[in-house]
C-alpha cells in the first residue's frame, strides 16, 4: 500500500477520474429505473427529460400490483431458493468425492463435467423443453429448477474448494473411527461452509437472471417469474415506461439487496471458479 | 495368504468405488438427465425434420439447408461481429479498469467492483427495458442529450435503424459483460508476485515493461478464462435481441441464438433449430480451442 501511494502519477489520477465518471454512467440506468418508476405519465413522456421527479407518484406501482406481480416475485424466489439448496447439496457431495475420494472413473467424470461447462447452455433448451413436457413438468417451477441443478459449474467449484481440505484432518477422522457420514457432516461440511455460501449466492443470482430458460419453460400468467412478467408488460404496454420501470425496480431491488449483503461470498465464488480453471 | 491379501485389497477397492459413486450419484443423476441426455437428443433430432406433426430421419438435410439459408448467414455474420467487437473491448477495458482499481484501498476497490457488477446483478431484463426507454426515438434520453450537445440535428430511431441497432446492442452487452472480468483481473493482479515486480523496478524497468514482462505472463490464465467466458456469452446473446429488436430491422440484429429461438418456438421447426444449435456449439468450441492455443503459444 505504501509504495502504491508514493507512485501515484498524473496518469493514475486521470484514470481514477475517468473510472469515477464511468461508474456514474454505470449507475445511471439503475437511477433511471428508480426515478422513472415514480414519474407520472407526463414526466415519463416529456420531450425534455425530467431529471428528478419533483412530484413522485405511486400510480405505476398501483397499476403494477393490479397484476400478479407479487406472485411473479414469489415464483422467482421459490425457483432460486430451490435451485440454490439442491445445487449446494448435490455439488458439495460430488465435489468432495472428486477432490478427495479414489474411485474408478473419477478422472473421466471430472473431464466430462469440465467439457460440458464449455458447452453453450442455451443450445440444449429445445430438447430440454421436450423432456420437461414428457415428464409433465413443463410450465412448473421444476422445469427451471432441475436443469439449473444439473449444470456442472457447482460441482466444478466445489471440487476446487474441497481440494483445500487438509488431508491430515480427514486422516485423523478415519483413525478415530468416524464413518463416511460422520466424516462428511462433522468434519468436511464445517470446513467447506463458506465455500457453500459462495456457491449458494452465485446460484441464486444466476437463477434469478436466467431469462431464456424461464422464457422457454414457463408460460401461464400465474407461473411467470418477475423477469418474464416485465418482458410481458413490455410487449403488451410497450410505451408505458412508468409501469415497466416499476416492474424493473421490483425485480432489481431484491436481487441487488441480496448481492450487496453477500458480496464477499460472491466475489469468492467467481474468482475461485477461474483461478484453477 | 497372498490370495487373501489380494482379495482384501480388491474388497477395499470395491468399497471405495461404492463410496465414491454414492457421493456422485445425485450430481450424476441431474447431469446425465438434464445436460447429457438433452445434448444427445439435440444431435439426434438435428438429423430429423422434427416439428409439430412430423418426425422423420432426413440425414444431413438440415445442415445443407443452413448453407443456403440467407437469414442464417446474416445471423451468423451478426453474431461473429458482436463477438469480434465485444471480446477484445471487454477484455481490454476490464484489464485497464482492474489495473487502476486493484491498487486502491479495500473500500474503493470494493465500490468499483460493485458498480461494474451492478448491471449483471440487476438482471438482463431490467437493464434492457431501461435502455429501450433511453434509446427510444421520441421520449428517449439519448436523443435529447445528443441534440442538446449539438451532436445530432434530429431524433434518431436508434433501434429501428439498420445502421445503428446492432451497435446499441453491442453497447448494452458491454455494460452487462465487464463485471466478472474486472473482479477476476483485480484478484489476479493482486496475486502477482510482488517481489518480482519490486526487483524489476529496482533494476529500473519502466511501468510498461514491468507490466508486459512480469504481470502479463502471470495473469495469462485469467486472461484466457476471461476470453473464453466472454466468447461463450457473446455467442449466446439472446435476451437483448428478443427484448429490444426481435432480430430486426430487416434481420440487422438477428443472431444465431435468436434465429434458433425463432425457428424452434415460433415456427416449431425443432429439427432445424437443433441443427443450428449443434453448429453454434461447434463454432464456440472451435473459438475456445483457438484461444487456448494462442494463449499457450504466447506463454512459451
Amino acid at each position: 500500500m505504501q509504495t502504491a501511494v508514493q507512485r501515484t502519477s498524473p496518469y493514475h489520477v486521470l484514470a481514477i477520474l475517468l473510472l469515477v465518471a464511468l461508474s456514474l454512467l454505470f449507475l445511471f440506468p439503475m437511477y433511471w429505473i428508480l426515478t422513472g418508476s415514480v414519474k407520472d405519465i407526463q414526466a415519463v413522456n416529456a420531450a425534455r427529460p425530467v431529471w428528478f421527479p419533483l412530484a413522485p407518484t405511486l400510480d405505476n406501482y398501483q397499476r403494477l400490483f393490479a397484476r400478479p406481480a407479487m406472485q411473479w416475485l414469489w415464483n422467482t424466489v421459490f425457483i432460486c431458493l430451490m435451485a440454490m439448496l439442491l445445487t449446494c447439496a448435490v455439488a458439495s457431495l460430488a465435489g468432495y468425492a472428486l477432490a478427495r475420494k479414489n474411485f474408478r472413473g473419477r478422472a473421466f467424470l471430472f473431464a466430462m463435467f469440465i467439457s460440458a461447462l464449455a458447452l453453450p447452455k442455451q443450445v440444449i433448451l429445445i430438447p430440454l423443453l421436450k423432456e420437461m413436457s414428457f415428464l409433465r413438468l413443463h410450465d412448473t417451477p421444476w422445469a427451471v429448477i432441475l436443469p439449473t441443478v444439473g449444470w456442472p459449474f457447482g460441482v466444478f467449484l466445489m471440487k476446487q474448494f474441497s481440494e483445500n481440505i487438509p488431508g491430515s484432518i480427514l486422516e485423523a477422522a478415519r483413525i478415530d473411527g468416524a464413518g463416511e457420514v460422520m466424516t462428511f457432516t462433522r468434519v468436511v461440511l464445517p470446513i467447506i461452509k463458506p465455500d457453500i455460501g459462495a456457491l449458494a449466492i452465485f446460484t441464486f443470482i444466476t437463477a434469478w437472471n436466467d431469462y431464456f430458460m424461464q422464457l422457454i419453460m414457463l408460460n401461464s400468467q400465474a407461473k411467470l417469474t418477475i423477469s418474464l412478467g416485465i418482458a410481458k408488460l413490455q410487449t403488451e404496454m410497450s410505451n408505458d415506461f412508468g409501469l415497466i420501470m416499476a416492474g424493473a425496480a421490483l425485480s432489481a431491488i431484491p436481487i441487488t439487496a441480496v448481492f450487496l449483503l453477500f458480496q464477499q461470498f460472491f466475489t469468492r465464488g467467481i474468482t475461485m471458479g477461474a483461478v484453477k480453471g | 495368504m497372498q490370495t487373501s491379501h489380494r482379495l482384501a485389497l480388491r474388497r477395499r477397492a470395491r468399497r471405495e468405488n461404492l463410496i465414491g459413486y454414492a457421493y456422485m450419484a445425485p450430481a450424476l443423476l441431474f447431469f446425465l438427465g438434464f445436460v447429457v441426455f438433452p445434448m444427445g437428443m439435440a444431435i439426434v433430432t438435428s438429423l430429423t425434420d422434427y416439428s409439430m406433426d412430423s418426425f422423420n430421419f432426413i440425414g444431413l438435410a438440415n445442415y445443407a439447408r443452413m448453407l443456403g439459408d440467407r437469414v442464417f448467414g446474416k445471423a451468423m455474420a451478426n453474431t461473429v461481429l458482436i463477438v469480434a467487437v465485444s471480446v477484445p473491448t471487454v477484455t481490454l477495458f476490464s484489464l485497464w479498469a482492474a489495473s487502476v482499481v486493484y491498487r486502491m484501498g479495500q473500500r474503493a476497490s470494493s465500490f468499483f467492483r460493485i458498480v461494474f457488477y451492478m448491471p449483471v446483478v440487476t438482471g438482463t431484463v431490467a437493464v434492457t427495458v431501461v435502455w429501450k426507454w433511453m434509446f427510444s426515438r421520441y421520449n428517449g434520453l439519448l436523443n435529447y442529450v445528443l441534440r442538446a450537445l449539438g451532436i445530432i440535428g434530429s431524433n434518431i430511431s436508434w433501434l429501428g435503424d439498420e445502421a445503428t441497432a446492432i451497435w446499441c446492442i453491442i453497447l448494452i452487452l458491454f455494460t452487462t459483460s465487464i463485471g466478472q472480468p474486472i473482479v477476476l483481473y483485480i484478484s489476479a493482479l493482486a496475486n502477482v508476485d510482488a517481489s518480482l515486480v519490486e526487483a524489476a523496478q529496482v533494476d529500473g524497468a519502466s511501468n510498461f515493461k514491468v507490466f508486459w514482462k512480469i504481470k502479463w505472463p502471470q495473469i495469462m490464465n485469467t486472461t484466457l478464462y476471461i476470453l473464453v467466458i466472454t466468447t461463450i456469452n457473446s455467442f449466446q446473446i439472446f435476451a437483448l435481441i428478443q427484448l429490444l429488436t426481435s432480430g430486426g430491422p430487416n434481420n440487422a440484429t438477428n443472431t444465431i441464438m435468436y434465429n434458433i429461438y425463432y425457428h424452434a418456438f415460433k415456427l416449431n421447426e425443432y429439427g432445424y433449430g437443433n441443427a443450428m444449435g449443434v453448429v453454434l456449439a461447434l463454432v464456440i468450441g472451435l473459438f475456445s480451442a483457438a484461444q487456448f492455443r494462442l494463449a499457450r503459444a504466447e506463454q512459451h
